[in-house]
């Protein structure tokens, strides 16, 4: 295979873009999921339903839930543990709703969100404020 | 591979075609996240169950990713539906490769 003098150009920009990519990556972690998750899609507000107690005392098990109707996919984020992402569900044809729910461990008072991709791709969100007594991250 | 996993699932022995049912799955595991440290600073290495899974007759219900948030022993609500009888069967994968599964059977009437 011969490069012309426009190909090799054209290889140089792209490898100048791909080297330089890692400067745009947004610094928030939780932003950065949450766009992995949408992959381009817009996240809207409503449509999910999440389940969080508005207190915790132990922030080692925090009983969650989240009710999706529609959705395909869901994920679970904590956005003030040192890694964001909590649990991701899918659901498979036999699913009797789009439904689930988990315990998580959370270090400490924050906002737990779920965002729910459903079947036409769009992404919705929901989110809860939990207050932790005791944080769930040992230390 | 970790101590005394022992998955724990309750399904009814019996459902209703096409009527959504609880689904409920326990399995005692530490899921340490890695995020700890010993008593001189180190810190723990991560093992967790990182993913699970339920299918029914060979078709999926749910998956679900575990991430090192989830708390020790790891406990998953979900609803399925299903239109004949035969078998869930439930796996769950741990970080150090080794696999747990579990299995019930279910009548429609």
């Amino acid at each position: 295979m011969q490069f012309t003098r426009r190909d090799t150009l054209v290889m140089g920009a792209g490898a100048a873009v791909a080297t330089f990519m890692p400067l745009q990556v947004f610094a928030d972690a939780t932003e950065d999921v949450s766009a992995e998750f949408a992959m381009g899609e817009a996240i809207t507000d409503g449509g999910v339903e999440l389940t969080a107690p508005e207190i915790a005392e132990n922030g080692n098990t925090v009983p969650i839930s989240v009710n999706a109707p529609g959705a395909i996919a869901v994920l679970i984020l904590a956005t003030g543990n040192p890694s964001p992402k909590v649990i991701g569900f899918n659901f498979g044809p036999r699913a009797g709703g789009q439904t689930a729910s988990t315990r998580c461990r959370l270090a400490g008072t924050q906002d737990v969100v779920a965002l729910a991709k459903m079947a036409d791709g769009s992404v919705k969100r929901a989110s809860a404020t939990v207050k932790v007594t005791i944080g769930g991250c040992g230390g | 591979m970790a101590d005394n996993v022992k998955p724990r699932v309750r399904v009814p022995r019996s459902a209703a075609a096409g009527e959504a049912f609880e689904i409920k799955t326990l399995i005692s595991h530490k899921m340490e996240s890695g995020q700890r440290k010993d008593s001189d600073g180190n810190p723990i290495p991560r093992s967790i169950i990182n993913h699970f899974s339920c299918d029914f007759n060979g078709e999926n219900v749910i998956q679900a990713a575990l991430e090192g948030a989830i708390s020790t022993n790891p406990y998953i609500q979900f609803e399925a539906s299903i239109e004949e009888s035969g078998t869930f069967t439930f796996t769950w994968q741990d970080d150090d490769g080794s696999e747990y599964t579990d299995s019930k059977d279910i009548t429609v009437g």
